[in-house]
């Protein structure tokens, strides 16, 4: 066990290291530089340009660039090439503006998508069945920004509600029940479109995985000896079927970073999708290297997080 | 006597040939298929979707195409679907090729019917030719990691590489004579790696230098799975937006993007599936026989991994396609005048309220094409499962 997990993390580290590495390489070699001057810009000059450039190291070469980046990175004193503000402190307050979506939209996904697969896969081939399976092709197939424009014509017209931001701008000091209430109808379209793709994945899955439990031995088993169908499917069946899923908690982790570029544009929701997709226009790249990082970082983590839950749970795997 | 002696031996020989399968394997499929209903209304979406799309292609394009998605009519704009164009305002050069405004046009007065046309073929490239290039990869890594797997990368390989890769680099920055002087080094290792092929290593003692090259470093497969690793790392929408970005806008760098950044699952069943097969008797046998290294690889064992390839395959393009509307519609897709669904949604979105057409059109033209790729390849998956070609 302790040799698995020291193993892991070095593995996991030298990934990260090769991945910094990389990152840092495309975003570097790619044509075109952030000092670019624009010509018809009369307050660019190459005064202002030199002074850019040595703040920022960019006339050093690429490997202490590297170096320099990633100290920083490491000591906190990186800062943003378009603003001159931290980075860790904006994406810390971006990442606090996403994580409503994202706690909703995982809640929603984990809650939903359980009761439908089991459903599904007890009754397969029935009406509820090939409806689910249906509407979950049409949710992976339906296109997020598509979806997104029909849900909030849906919800403007009908309950005539503002939708987009994050809060009605100038509510003002009402009691708490309206501005609540504005909140929770801002908060609710994306993070149901954060969800859907979701449900509609993990509930196959979970009626996939349903389905190879039921046609076990030991279940038909348990239904010849008579025992209620109840107890049957969720006693027998569930928790089999449910072992692959406790792993699949780890796999969340990377959800914490991304947010969804498309929707956060969309609803102009000031999130960490759309400050990594101003990033990429304004080409600020430590915000956008920072990001990379960090999300890879959860990523490693979070397949080290299922690997070790799997070990928790499965008492077949020994190391 | 001599009917005697032959009939049981042909009554020998019935029972030891190998008795023929009742039906070949592509009629099997072929009848699986058929009863699949989801996946052949697939399929059929998908052929008329292919017709679709070079019909646009051949309609659109040219110097003077029968369906023009660039003529701009100012004083039609944003008319609703099948509404008559206005006779008098119009030159007859722009008025719409099947006199009627079909799906109606956008706020230039853009025909959205030839515009659909013409984002069409972007949108089937798109997905092949993504997919294409990931399988490739992917076919190439994972039957690399799969096959030729066990195998080491020894010292001497990998200081070869490290002098290659300064070599580019002192290129790079212009120091021509240092990275040639880096490039002969690395030229100089494989030759040496060459010669002291397997086999043919210098004994032990006789050259201690030379020895120093051939220390095992890592397998190919931990290598090959290493660097899908690192590729896993990168959050795949956020990394293709970055590239596509930096570089210049263009249909062929979103294709080669998605494409490069999308090959570690066939990568991973490729070599799944070779790591199972190379340890079969058919493998085993061709390799008594002599045959060839790449003959065993394309010819015995490819098609027998394939399948789950193709699965993916398909399932990517819908993703592709997905991926390729959703970088348009942010404007980072095929630049304009150039018309993609992506980029007809994202420009109707104005007016959400005022043409709405232009939003649910190229919507649900996308869900239909997306949705029609993946339960074809949910039906391929049922197919060529093993488990349910024994049931029926």
């Amino acid at each position: 066990m302790l040799s698995f997990i020291s193993r892991s993390i070095v593995q996991k580290t030298v990934t990260l290291f090769f991945v910094s590495i990389v990152s840092f390489l495309i975003i570097h070699l790619a044509p075109g530089k952030p000092s670019q001057i624009d010509p018809l810009n009369p307050k660019f000059t190459p005064e202002i340009l030199e002074r850019f450039q040595k703040e920022f190291h960019l006339d050093k070469p690429l490997y202490v660039q590297y170096v320099l980046f990633y100290k920083g990175l490491f000591t906190g004193k990186t800062v943003s090439w378009k603003d001159n503000q931290s980075v860790l402190k904006k994406i810390w307050i971006r990442f606090l503006n996403s994580l409503p979506l994202f706690i909703v939209g995982t809640l929603l996904t984990w809650t939903l998508s359980f009761p439908l697969g089991i459903r599904s896969a007890i009754h397969r081939g029935g009406i509820f069945d090939r409806t689910t399976t249906f509407f979950s092709y049409l949710l992976i197939s339906i296109p997020g920004f598509f979806f997104a424009y029909v849900l909030i014509i849906f919800v403007v017209t009908h309950f005539h509600v503002p939708v987009i931001g994050m809060e009605t701008f100038g509510l003002g000091a009402t009691s708490w029940p309206p501005v609540a209430m504005d909140r929770v109808w801002h908060l609710l379209l994306p993070s149901v479109l954060g969800a859907t793709g979701g449900i509609a994945i993990l509930s196959r899955y979970v009626r996939s995985q349903m389905m190879e439990v039921e046609g076990q031995d030991y279940v038909r088993t348990a239904v010849a000896k008579g025992l209620p169908p109840e107890q049957v499917h969720y006693k027998h069946a569930l928790r089999n079927a449910l072992l692959p899923f406790a792993t699949m908690f780890g796999l969340i982790l990377p959800g914490l970073i991304g947010g969804s570029v498309i929707i956060e544009s969309i609803f102009s929701w000031p999130g960490m999708g759309r400050m990594a997709y101003e990033a990429i226009l304004a080409r600020d790249y430590p915000i956008i290297l920072t990001v990379n990082f960090i999300s890879a970082v959860l990523v490693l983590a979070g397949t080290f997080l299922s690997d070790l839950l799997y070990l928790l749970v499965d008492p077949r795997i020994r190391l | 006597m001599m009917e005697e002696a032959k009939t049981p031996l042909t009554w020998n020989q019935h029972l030891d040939a190998p008795s023929s399968p009742r039906e070949s394997r592509f009629r099997e499929s072929w009848r699986l298929f058929r009863s699949n209903r989801l996946a052949i209304s697939g399929f059929v979406i998908f052929l008329a979707f292919l017709c679709v799309a070079l019909a646009g292609l051949f309609l659109t394009s040219g110097t003077q195409p029968r369906f023009d998605p660039a003529v701009v009519r100012l004083q039609e704009k944003l008319r609703p679907p099948l509404s008559v164009p206005n006779m008098e305002a119009l030159a007859p050069e722009e008025l719409p090729a099947l006199g009627i405004y079909l799906f109606g046009t956008d706020n230039l007065g853009r025909d959205v019917f030839s515009r659909m046309l013409q984002g069409a073929w972007v949108s089937l490239t798109v997905g092949f030719v993504a997919v294409g290039i990931s399988v490739l990869i992917g076919i190439f890594m994972g039957g690399l990691a799969g096959y030729f797997g066990q195998n080491n990368i020894r010292s001497g390989h990998a200081l070869g590489v490290l002098f290659m890769g300064t070599g580019f680099v002192l290129t790079g920055i212009g120091m021509w004579i240092a990275s040639f002087l880096f490039f002969a080094a690395a030229a100089g290792l494989f030759l040496a790696s060459v010669m002291y092929g397997p086999g043919r290593r210098p004994a032990p003692g006789k050259a201690p230098f030379l020895a120093l090259l051939f220390l095992p470093v890592m397998t190919v497969d931990t290598l090959i799975m290493r660097i899908v690793d690192i590729m896993l790392c990168f959050p795949s929408f956020f990394l293709i937006l970055t590239v596509v970005a930096i570089l210049p806008a263009s249909m062929y760098n979103i294709m080669i993007i998605i494409g490069l950044t999308s090959w570690m699952g066939a990568a991973r069943f490729v070599r799944a599936e070779f790591l199972s097969l190379r340890e079969q008797d058919f493998v085993t046998a061709a390799k008594a026989l002599g045959v060839g290294k790449f003959r065993i690889i394309f010819r015995h064992m490819m098609p027998n991994a394939l399948g789950p390839v193709l699965v993916s395959a398909t399932i990517g393009i819908a993703s592709a396609i997905l991926t390729e509307a959703g970088l348009s519609f942010l404007g980072f897709g095929v630049p304009p005048p150039h018309a993609t669904w992506g980029n007809i949604l994202s420009d109707g979105k104005r007016f959400i309220f005022d043409a709405p057409w232009l939003t649910f059109i190229p919507g649900i033209a996308i869900l239909i094409v997306v949705l029609s790729f993946n339960l074809f390849g949910e039906g391929l998956r049922d197919i060529l499962n093993p488990k349910l070609r024994e049931r029926t």
